[in-house]
């Protein structure tokens, strides 16, 4: 039943999906007017929301920033590649470890924030390690962490869109030869380019209509579509898989070892644990953390984090090892392109595709806006206004250079949307190890007053370096010699990132022990006393 | 450190412990008549993680934090613009 339905879908391409879409990032627009209404015009409101949020708002905005396009897309591919176990090695270690962060992190980088009146992650790191030249060192770090970060944004909402608009414009967008099977893909139907316009053109609407505060809301607002979407195609995909038990029993019947972790590394599993620490280092969730009211706004966040990641994840891997046993194969053999044909395949409901799709897009972007805002910021403050003073320019002045920051960055990911790495999704786990790799200095930087300014550098130059070379081996040396690898890339069986990880940590605590430490009345200002 | 705090945390260490279920490793047996039973576990591991840190929110809640963000910067430098 389910290959019949696959079969009949391709010949049906009703545009009404587009529409929904359409209504839908419509709403986006209109939300950003709204915002911008209460918008105060000054830079403190566009840059952290007057540290005005409360605690719905910065749960939904923390959480939607940390769901990106691999949260929906992503999983439900993954879990296609390597079974149910996908959901311990990502989803509910980083229910337990994100948590832990915002508790044990952000609360205090909330307190510092507050009292020293920080605005980016760079000006805490300068002010703590009186270093100039560790912010110039970190910018461009950070930068060139984020930026793949936007493109996975980018290129994901333009893979959805793909494959759920097949056959709607057959005249217009003839589609793409596959040289392998001589066959035509993907015909008729819009291409990345176009989305990823429309995508980079509504966020930026709206950021630049209210700033981190629009952010919030649009964040707060895409988060539940995106959640209420996913329990919708989760009951409505099952359905048309014979219902939850027969679409299990299939698996058990067709592919057991998707009801096992058999294709997951025992050691791999234990080491995964660490990616999820990226979120004490992402610029953009400092900037969230620093936007809320009270250090109370926190709780909230850190109890529903792990729920909010179960309601999203558990559904998505059930839906990739479902696909794996019905024997449902994904467009070109790209497990990323597993959920939307299942949508626009299975559900055959033009309304249900469009609302569908609208919820991959509001995943996307609810993670793109917080980057995009960060990105404007981290250039205004920790560039321009370090080096040229704070007294140079107006509020209305800080703004506009942030606006044209963002402008010139998504511009720049937007260009590189057209060279597609491949596998971009291994792309994100290397900016998230990269960001995680940095872990050991936030946290140190907190809990370790003897952690010095050297010892900073060294960890981030160490995590540079011995991620460079991981990196080169793992992706760039692969995929510039065309060879193709099964699973991801390990290190005697552990995920890189436990090597860059200890070896920057290493680095932190050697070079801070064999150095002179800093000032005890400068590091009172960044001890919290609770 | 109160007995709670104590307790909570170590509520905590042991929901981390117990995520790594090596014992569902190769199990293929579902509960509920459609989930697999290392799903399952892991999903009960994301309930018992919020659990915990609600208990940790009750009793290790960091009182004097709002105090100590109130108080003055002595900073000489960089202080942030949008304050």
């Amino acid at each position: 039943m389910t290959l019949a339905l696959l079969n009949v879908a391709a010949e049906t391409a009703s545009r009404t999906p587009l529409l929904v879409v359409g209504f839908y990032l419509m709403l986006l627009i209109g939300l950003g007017v709204i915002s911008s209404r209460l918008f105060r015009g000054t830079a403190s409101d566009f840059f952290v929301a007057e540290r005005s949020i409360g605690p719905f708002l910065l749960l939904m905005s923390v959480f939607g920033t940390t769901m990106t396009a691999f949260a929906l897309v992503g999983s439900t591919g993954k879990a296609y590649e390597l079974g149910n176990g996908v959901y311990g090695l990502m989803a509910s270690a980083s229910g337990i470890v994100h948590s832990a962060v915002f508790f044990l992190v952000g609360i205090k980088l909330w307190a510092i924030g507050k009292r020293h009146g920080f605005t980016t992650q760079i000006q805490y790191f300068r002010a703590r390690f009186q270093s100039n030249a560790l912010g110039y060192v970190l910018f461009p770090i950070l930068i060139a962490l984020v930026v793949p970060y936007l493109l996975i944004g980018l290129l994901g909402a333009g893979a959805v869109m793909r494959g759920v608009t097949v056959g709607m414009f057959p005249d217009t967008f003839p589609g793409v030869l596959n040289e392998a099977t001589g066959r035509v893909m993907f015909a008729g139907a819009i291409p990345t380019w176009i989305t990823g316009l429309v995508v980079c053109s509504v966020v930026l609407f709206y950021i630049f209509a209210g700033g981190l505060r629009s952010a919030a809301w649009a964040n707060a607002f895409q988060t539940i579509v995106f959640m209420i979407t996913g329990v919708i195609a989760f009951v409505l995909i099952s359905s048309k898989l014979g219902g939850l038990t027969a679409a299990t029993q299939a698996v058990i019947d067709n592919t057991p070892e998707h009801m096992t972790r058999a294709r997951i590394g025992k050691l791999q599993y234990l080491t995964y644990m660490l990616v999820p620490l990226s979120v004490g280092m992402f610029p953009h969730l400092f900037q969230h953390w620093l936007t809320a009211k009270k250090a109370s706004t926190f709780k909230l966040t850190t109890i529903a984090h792990p729920l909010f990641i179960g309601i999203v994840w558990v559904p998505c891997i059930l839906i990739g090892i479902w696909a794996a046993g019905a024997g449902i194969t994904p467009p070109g053999n790209n497990p990323n392109a597993l959920l939307p044909k299942l949508v626009q395949t299975l559900l055959q409901d033009p309304y249900m595709t469009g609302l569908l799709t609208a919820g991959i897009l509001a995943a996307i972007m609810s993670s793109l806006d917080s980057q995009f805002v960060c990105l404007g910021t981290m250039f205004t403050h920790d560039i321009v206004l370090h080096a040229a003073g704070k007294d140079r320019f107006s509020d209305r002045a800080q703004i506009m250079l942030g606006r044209g920051f963002i402008v010139a960055v998504v511009g720049l990911t937007y260009l590189l949307t057209f060279f597609p790495p491949p596998k971009i999704f291994d792309l994100a786990v290397w900016c998230f190890s990269g960001f995680a790799s940095l872990f050991p200095l936030v946290f140190a930087s907190i809990y370790w007053r003897r952690t010095t300014r050297a010892g900073a550098m060294a960890s981030i130059l160490t995590m540079v370096v011995t991620g460079g070379v991981l990196f080169y081996d793992g992706l760039v040396k692969p995929t510039l010699s065309g060879e193709v690898r099964e699973g991801d890339y390990l290190v005697g069986g552990m995920m890189p990132v436990a090597i860059i990880f200890a070896a920057s940590a290493a680095a932190l605590v050697i070079v801070s022990l064999m150095t002179q430490p800093p000032p005890d009345d400068h590091i009172d200002q960044f001890m919290v006393k609770i | 450190m109160s007995s709670g705090e104590k307790i909570a945390w170590g509520l905590m260490l042991l929901v981390t412990a117990l995520h790594f279920d090596l014992w569902n490793w190769d199990t293929t047996e579902v509960v509920f008549g459609f989930m697999p039973v290392g799903l399952a576990w892991q999903a009960g591991i994301s309930l018992a993680a919020a659990a915990v840190w609600a208990l940790l929110m009750k009793v290790g809640w960091p009182t004097g934090v709002e105090d100590w963000a109130a108080q003055p910067s002595e900073l000489e430098q960089d202080k942030g613009e949008a304050r």
